[in-house]
């Protein structure tokens, strides 16, 4: 049991290398507050990589910002602020949500996680962001893809291939992002009262005018009590958001409330209320309970979400409230995640997938975390894995949509 | 580059064109197989002329099924496959093979579904890009990536090189606006990426495809992003009398947290070749042309005009004129749009590059140049996407001057490189192709290519799709996968251990 701590990108590579001749998996670890996230990973050491901290390029003026992989998000954050700019897909903080403290995590999680927020509408997720990574292969190799400017389509997009790998392709040691103005402003709409299926027609309404909508979630009235600290308890609140410099954002409020007259009510939130409320929304705080109770992330077409829900609620009790104009269904279960049930609806009612994200340590061993693949897809994957990564052993078994055996591989 | 290596024939191939011709036919019937030269001249070169083969047959299948039964047959005999959707590729992403069949998907020209709903539009790949926009338009909405092709490109194209356009800095390329695809992979397998949600359950192949230069697998289905159109779009035009002014005002309208919605730049050759051209009353006397377009609501947009007019005027500009219309807008982006034909009224050839770099470096990329220019005694006029670094210098020839092309080539390469030096890339939008090919190792070492093929074998591990493009040199799958695996001792004195 060996804790590997580099403080270099070549301090990095030399540990693989060591990992890869001795055959000996590594869990890659940066704050390790995702860790929770996936099938428990089968690993004696731990490559920690919140060593490799430090902003190494920023240049507000060209939106660009390159970090080592293991550089606080926060600092980054923070320095971005300084300067009134902004990772524009606002990267979730898991933290809260998996029982862990807030404000934790790294760049290079951002990237391994494919991170994004309520402005993933709008703004897209860390893929839509990144321009370029320095890496360790599986194959004990520092390699490059991409680079510092935003248009770029010199060889294979291998950054992108990171979003989402959950550190099953490569060490990240440094990443590149394109950064972006913040809004001055913002102000949320609130639409109170209206059901399920009223809310995602009212959201597609929004989203399909020209009032520039940045974020669209709705809190059934068992959820809306859990945000601001109970703010908005009482009725269930449909929730548009408007970002943009102040004239902008008044004209397009003007605008949104007319295409809504016929709503049962309206409010809305001021700046520091509303950027709270999408911090809230976006760290799905409403389920940051201190349990290990089943939370699913499940990405479907806006207008399905909701069906889904409601054939679920007639088989499992189950909380849910919804982000991305209705696209981002996020459920709590009872105790029972209830997998083959949860799966079976979203197929059903249109296709997306479901991501298990919490869940008691016995439920991940034993349920596939990210949604299986149909089998051509899931060669295609498996076979891309061990381009990277051919002996397996970085981060082996998280990504596993079966039963793991003890190689770490699923059957 | 004129020296082209491409793959050699193979001749087992080339022997048996009669039967292989003939099996096409029994995949595909009727007039989907094209055999004879005279028509297969039709598709012997894309955007990049210079470059032109004759393909061993041309297939235009109709159906997903075709498809993957023309891959599969193909991957089972060793053949190669060149995809191609409508041929624009500037950068012969769609050259032809001797021993290779010609994929065509312009049958694949029908607009599936369109969800306003879910602003999603499902199109098939020979649908063009901008015939999704005309599917939509009638409820207020657009397709965003506008790749000057547009009235031409397929969205299957634009997929595979990753197409961008002049709206991009705002509005993303085709990776940040494609929600999902179906595609065949050279086994005949079909495989679906993505839908109408957002995001992918596992790796994102779905971004890997994104200009992957059609080696990875045949787009048979594109899921697109539509947005509603801006309520009004107005633009600004600024001349200035070096380039380091326009360069400047460019940085302080983005430090002043605006993003256009286009920004352009051109230099004053490129100016003087549009305003010849189109007559849209550009001014001449300035070294350097702005156009900045801002798009949004009414309100937001008259409040940044403000903002960028005293941007430029605060840089020295010696021109500022605000579009008054919807006409005069177009009539600024006229000379814009047309610069690469007014280029070409002035120049029996020209030569369009497609580097990107950092944009604080555009006045050493282009004094750069203008040495380059008086050593190749060649003429260059460069039209710049201000807003995201990416630089089209047109480099002028004639092709009937023996060597000149070759000089044209060089020039254009020597251009490339600088934009590596100075920390940019090869290609923005253009695409790799059989053209900056062998300027690869410009970019990346042997360690960082060789990790690109190797996605190429999970893909495609007979190297049978369009090879002979974006890779200077072809490495067997086998040979990228072995292992040498470095003496692993445990000392690492220097790693701290816990």
């Amino acid at each position: 049991m060996t804790t590997f701590a580099p403080t270099s990108a070549a301090e990095t590579l030399t540990a693989v290398q060591w990992a890869l001749a001795e055959d000996q998996p590594l869990e890659i670890l940066g704050h390790g507050s995702k860790r929770g996230i996936g099938q428990p990973v089968q690993a004696a050491h731990t490559l920690d990589l919140s060593g490799l901290s430090g902003v190494t390029l920023y240049e507000p003026e060209e939106l660009v910002l390159s970090a080592k992989a293991g550089t606080p998000l926060a600092g980054i954050e923070k320095l971005l602020g300084e300067h009134k700019q902004q990772l524009a897909f606002e990267p979730m903080d898991y933290g809260p949500l998996m029982g862990g403290p807030a404000g934790r995590g790294t760049i290079g999680g951002v990237l391994a996680a494919n991170l994004s927020g309520p402005r993933r509408l709008k703004a897209g997720a860390a893929r839509d962001h990144i321009l370029g990574i320095e890496a360790v292969s599986g194959r004990g190799e520092a390699f490059k893809s991409g680079g510092r400017v935003v248009k770029n389509v010199t060889g294979y997009d291998l950054s992108k291939a990171m979003a989402g790998s959950w550190g099953t392709l490569a060490a990240l040691t440094t990443v590149t992002f394109k950064v972006l103005p913040a809004a001055e402003t913002e102000i949320t709409l609130v639409v109170r009262g209206l059901m399920e299926g009223e809310a995602i027609s009212a959201m597609a309404l929004a989203l399909g005018s020209s009032a520039e909508v940045a974020s669209a979630a709705h809190l059934p009235e068992n959820v809306v009590g859990r945000v601001l600290d109970g703010a908005l308890a009482g009725s269930p609140a449909t929730l548009l958001r408007l970002e943009g410099f102040g004239p902008s954002v008044a004209y397009r409020l003007a605008k949104l409330k007319d295409l809504l007259k016929a709503a049962p009510a309206l409010d809305r939130l001021e700046t520091d209320q509303s950027r709270r409320l999408w911090r809230e929304i976006r760290d799905c705080l409403p389920f940051a309970d201190g349990s290990e109770r089943p939370v699913w992330r499940v990405s479907m077409a806006p207008s399905d979400g909701h069906r889904m829900v409601a054939a679920l609620r007639m088989e499992a009790g189950a909380d849910a409230f919804y982000d991305w104009q209705g696209g981002l269904i996020w459920l709590r279960m009872e105790s029972d995640p209830e997998a083959g049930t949860v799966r079976g609806l979203v197929r059903k009612f249109g296709g997306g997938h479901a991501t298990l994200v919490r869940a008691g340590l016995q439920w991940r061993a034993s349920t596939p975390v990210f949604e299986p693949q149909p089998r051509a897809l899931a060669a295609l994957s498996q076979r891309l894995k061990s381009e990277f990564d051919p002996k397996g052993i970085f981060n082996p078994g998280r990504m596993a949509t079966g039963p793991v055996d003890a190689t770490g591989i699923s059957a | 580059m004129s020296g082209l290596t491409m793959p050699k024939a193979d001749a087992a191939t080339l022997a048996r064109r009669a039967e292989i011709v003939g099996d096409m036919r029994i995949i595909v019937p009727g007039e989907g197989v094209v055999d004879a030269v005279n028509s297969m001249r039709a598709f012997e070169s894309d955007g990049l002329t210079a470059y032109r083969q004759l393909p061993l047959v041309v297939v235009l299948p109709e159906t997903v099924q075709q498809v993957s039964r023309i891959l599969k047959y193909c991957n089972e005999r060793n053949i190669k496959v060149v995809p191609r959707g409508s041929g624009t590729s500037l950068s012969g992403g769609a050259l032809p093979l001797e021993d290779a069949v010609l994929l065509v998907m312009s049958r694949f020209n029908r607009i599936l579904d369109i969800d306003f709903a879910n602003r999603a539009a499902v199109v098939q790949p020979g649908v063009t890009n901008l015939g999704i926009t005309n599917a939509v338009e009638q409820e207020g909405f657009y397709y965003a990536p506008d790749p000057s092709s547009q009235i031409a490109c397929s969205i299957g194209g634009n997929v595979a090189e990753n197409s961008g356009g002049v709206h991009c800095l705002k509005y993303g390329l085709t990776a940040n606006n494609v929600l999902g695809i179906e595609m065949v992979l050279m086994d005949g397998e079909v495989v679906r990426l993505g839908g109408k949600h957002l995001d992918s359950e596992g790796y994102d192949l779905l971004g890997v495809m994104s200009g992957s230069e059609g080696l990875l697998g045949v787009v048979t289905e594109v899921t697109v992003r539509i947005l509603q159109k801006p309520e009004t779009a107005r633009a600004l035009l600024i001349g200035f009398p070096s380039s380091e002014e326009a360069g400047q005002c460019v940085a302080d309208i983005i430090g002043a947290g605006i993003i256009p919605g286009g920004m352009e730049m051109m230099d004053r050759p490129a100016i003087h070749a549009a305003e010849d051209f189109v007559h849209a009353g550009y001014p001449l006397d300035c070294e350097a042309l702005l156009i900045v377009e801002l798009d949004g609501c009414g309100d937001e947009v008259d409040h940044l005009i403000g903002a960028v007019e005293a941007i430029a005027l605060k840089n020295g500009s010696t021109v500022c004129r605000v579009s008054q219309s919807e006409q005069e807008r177009l009539v600024f982006w006229a000379g814009r749009k047309a610069a690469f034909p007014a280029v070409g009224r002035i120049s029996p050839d020209y030569y369009c590059m497609d580097g990107t770099i950092p944009r604080k470096e555009l006045p050493k990329v282009l004094a750069g140049m203008r040495e380059l220019s008086e050593k190749y005694g060649l003429r260059v006029a460069n039209v710049f996407h201000a807003g995201d670094g990416n630089l089209h210098p047109l480099i002028l020839y004639d092709a009937n001057v023996p060597g000149e092309l070759e000089k044209a080539e060089e020039f254009g390469s020597d251009i490339l490189r600088l934009c590596v030096k100075v920390g940019g890339v090869l290609t923005g939008e253009h695409g790799v192709g059989v053209e900056k090919r062998d300027l690869m190792p410009e970019m990346f070492n042997e360690i960082d290519l060789d990790q690109q093929m190797r996605v190429k074998c999970a893909f495609d591990p007979n190297h049978l799709l369009n090879p002979g493009k974006v890779f200077p040199q072809l490495r067997r799958c086998a040979e990228l996968g072995r292992m040498h695996i470095h003496n692993g001792k445990l000392p690492f004195p220097d790693i701290p251990r816990f």
